[in-house]
């Protein structure tokens, strides 16, 4: 399982680097131009040098592997001499923002906590509610549970967030008037009112994020309790006379389990992508606003980074499903 | 032996008569249909039948209701000559309902398509031959590891003005659109359509095939195609749904097309400042995406009963 491990981080290192180098040259054969926003009045030699000072003087073979070193190297520096107070980075150069001037890490590491707290917050809820409606699901099959399950999660796949959001917004911030249609990331928890605040304003945005969660991962429970309902193992621990509850959720409960642990590693990347129209619709000022503002003030090194640390997030998670994959099933071992 | 002398004399018949007497069986799918052709018959034909021009401004009729307020609200702004109302420069509602499905659900297919055809024809490739088999699979594990809706951001924002410059303003987002679509989701159709040509590759007519001399170029479109054609038929499916959301999500983003070209995405986008005072201009397009992907997700669903050999004719 170790030299599994250790292969698989191995291989993840070309693909990460493939990752980089799709994502730069995508940003670097795009004919958009970083200076395009700049007033017409700049003389051009004053453009150029305004070009230089922002590194696009050197060519694309120089640049991408400095990025590389500023990601991988110069930036975890930084981290480690914030965290022990040692001084490794000795001043290099790190990634710089065109539009703020400010490091980029230090703009994500702002802005990380309200997508954190807001993407976190809906993927255990949309995981806690889907168990339960995937097993009862399964476990009586066909019953008006069951239809209605399937309905609501056909409607969770086809209702996208952009609509729903908004739909929640009309009924409950409009008309209802019970809940705010703007989250406010300044708001800060210190008695129970305002943590009654900020449960409202964590409502809607969870609930959008979370319906996607719950259709995706309940049919996936519903599939594989199924297909372990009939297997013999079942029946001879019915046999034996087990009651029906240690049978459903001791047996067969964590067989299932298995395969939906992977589904709920794999969903995590996609559910950051889905935060991205999320923050939109409730002005949440998080990473996925955040990309949307530097790709439209064409920053380019801070676009790079959040998509590539996005893809990071997705390598990673396609790790960790595959391990536990093979720590879960004992039958599963890959040596 | 009865059953022999009743094929006899039953009529032989076209195994996609089977198809569709099974999927006639799912309501759902049934219904998602019957809605799908619906709302195309609206799209298309609506605005020669409805005949108000969706961009022509009416400052004296803006911001009517739809007729449905008189119900509960005598004092509205509504009238007959526009049933969902108009926007705020008096442009008729449904006309615009129109012409952003008829751009949204071209978008949808064009792009499903072309994710088909590079999807398949990985797939096929990556299945038949064994050289390939390993630098396209592990190709289309790193596309399948790239994040997908940035990515396409990116590429909405900076291919933009030269493709407009190129094609016109509509053709040039056409195409930008469809083309960043297709190449970020044909990656499920290769790896589905890869594991079929691997299962049939083995089959026994595939080896009479072969061994009656018949080239790679016909084995696959005269043997292993047709054999595929089931879950690439689901795959479409699901390949529209994911391409109507994902158009709408970039207009909805403000990166779609521009401002005077209507798809249901950007008349949601531009509604959404509004949408306190007249909720109902959010409500008509967001409904129009939602039911045409229910209705496709429906229609998938039933395929993939119908087109399955050992769920049919049960």
């Amino acid at each position: 399982m170790l030299t599994f491990t250790l292969r698989r981080l191995l291989m993840s290192i070309p693909t990460l680097l493939f990752i980089a180098f799709v994502i730069f040259m995508l940003l670097e054969l795009a004919p958009g131009d970083p200076m395009s926003q700049m007033p017409l009045t700049i003389p051009p030699e004053v453009k150029e040098k305004m070009r230089l000072a922002l590194g696009l003087g050197e060519p694309w073979w120089v640049r991408f592997p400095l990025w590389l070193k500023q990601f991988f190297i110069v930036e975890p520096q930084y981290w480690w001499d914030a965290a022990f107070g040692t001084n490794f980075a000795d001043g290099a150069q790190r990634i710089i923002s065109f539009q703020s001037r400010s490091p980029v890490f230090d703009t994500i590491a702002q802005r990380l906590p309200q997508t954190l707290w807001v993407v976190g917050m809906s993927y255990i809820v949309g995981v806690l509610i889907a168990l339960p409606i995937g097993i009862i699901s399964a476990y009586k099959q066909y019953s008006v549970f069951d239809q209605t399950g399937t309905f609501v999660s056909m409607i969770g796949f086809s209702v996208p967030p952009f609509f729903s959001g908004v739909l929640l917004i009309v009924i409950f911030s409009v008309q209802l008037k019970w809940l705010p249609s703007i989250y406010d990331t300044t708001h800060v928890v210190t008695n129970w009112d305002t943590f009654i605040f900020q449960l409202k304003q964590m409502i809607m945005p969870v609930i959008v994020l979370a319906l996607q969660t719950t259709a995706q991962v309940s049919r996936y429970m519903r599939a594989s309790m199924l297909d372990n309902l009939t297997q013999d193992y079942v029946r001879t621990a019915r046999a034996k006379g087990m009651t029906e509850s240690v049978v459903v959720m001791k047996h067969v409960l964590r067989n299932s389990m298995i395969p939906v642990v992977t589904v709920i590693a794999l969903g995590i990347p996609s559910i950051f992508g889905g935060a991205i129209i999320t923050e939109q619709i409730f002005k949440v000022n998080g990473l996925g606003q955040l990309l949307i503002i530097a790709l439209q003030g064409n920053d380019i090194p801070m676009v790079m980074t959040i998509t590539f640390l996005l893809a990071v997030l997705i390598v990673l998670m396609n790790l960790i499903a595959d391990i536990l994959y093979g720590v879960l099933d004992p039958r599963i071992r890959y040596d | 032996m009865t059953d022999e002398t009743m094929d006899m004399t039953a009529k032989p018949r076209n195994q996609w008569w089977d198809v569709w007497d099974q999927f006639k069986t799912h309501k759902g799918a049934v219904f998602g249909l019957c809605f799908l052709i619906f709302i195309t018959l609206f799209c298309l034909i609506g605005p020669s039948l409805w005949g108000v021009d969706p961009g022509k401004l009416d400052i004296r009729n803006k911001d009517m209701r739809p007729i449905y307020t008189a119900i509960f609200d005598s004092g509205a702004k509504y009238g007959w000559a526009h049933p969902m109302g108009t926007d705020n420069l008096g442009r008729d509602i449904m006309a615009n309902i129109m012409q952003g499905g008829r751009i949204s659900l071209a978008v949808g297919w064009t792009a499903m398509i072309l994710a088909l055809v590079i999807g398949t024809t990985v797939g096929v490739l990556a299945g038949y031959f064994k050289r390939l088999d390993g630098i396209l699979m592990r190709f289309t594990d790193l596309v399948l590891a790239l994040p997908l809706l940035p990515l396409l951001l990116v590429m909405m924002l900076l291919f933009r003005d030269p493709l407009r410059a190129a094609f016109g303003p509509e053709q040039g987002i056409f195409i930008l659109i469809v083309t960043g679509i297709g190449i970020t989701s044909w990656m499920h159709t290769a790896r589905i359509v890869r594991g079929d040509v691997m299962a049939i590759k083995e089959r026994e007519f595939v080896l009479a095939a072969r061994s009656i001399g018949t080239p790679a170029r016909r084995m696959i479109t005269r043997h292993l195609l047709p054999n595929v054609l089931s879950p690439i038929m689901v795959s479409a499916t699901l390949g529209l749904a994911t391409a109507i959301i994902t158009e709408s999500a970039l207009s909805f983003l403000g990166l779609g097309f521009p401002s005077d070209f209507p798809t249901w995405g950007k008349i949601l986008f531009d509604s959404v400042d509004r949408m306190t005072a007249y909720p109902e201009r959010v409500i008509w397009p967001g409904l129009a995406i939602s039911l045409t992907v229910l209705s496709v997700n429906y229609i998938g669903d039933g395929l993939r009963d119908a087109l399955d050999p050992r769920i049919r004719g049960l």
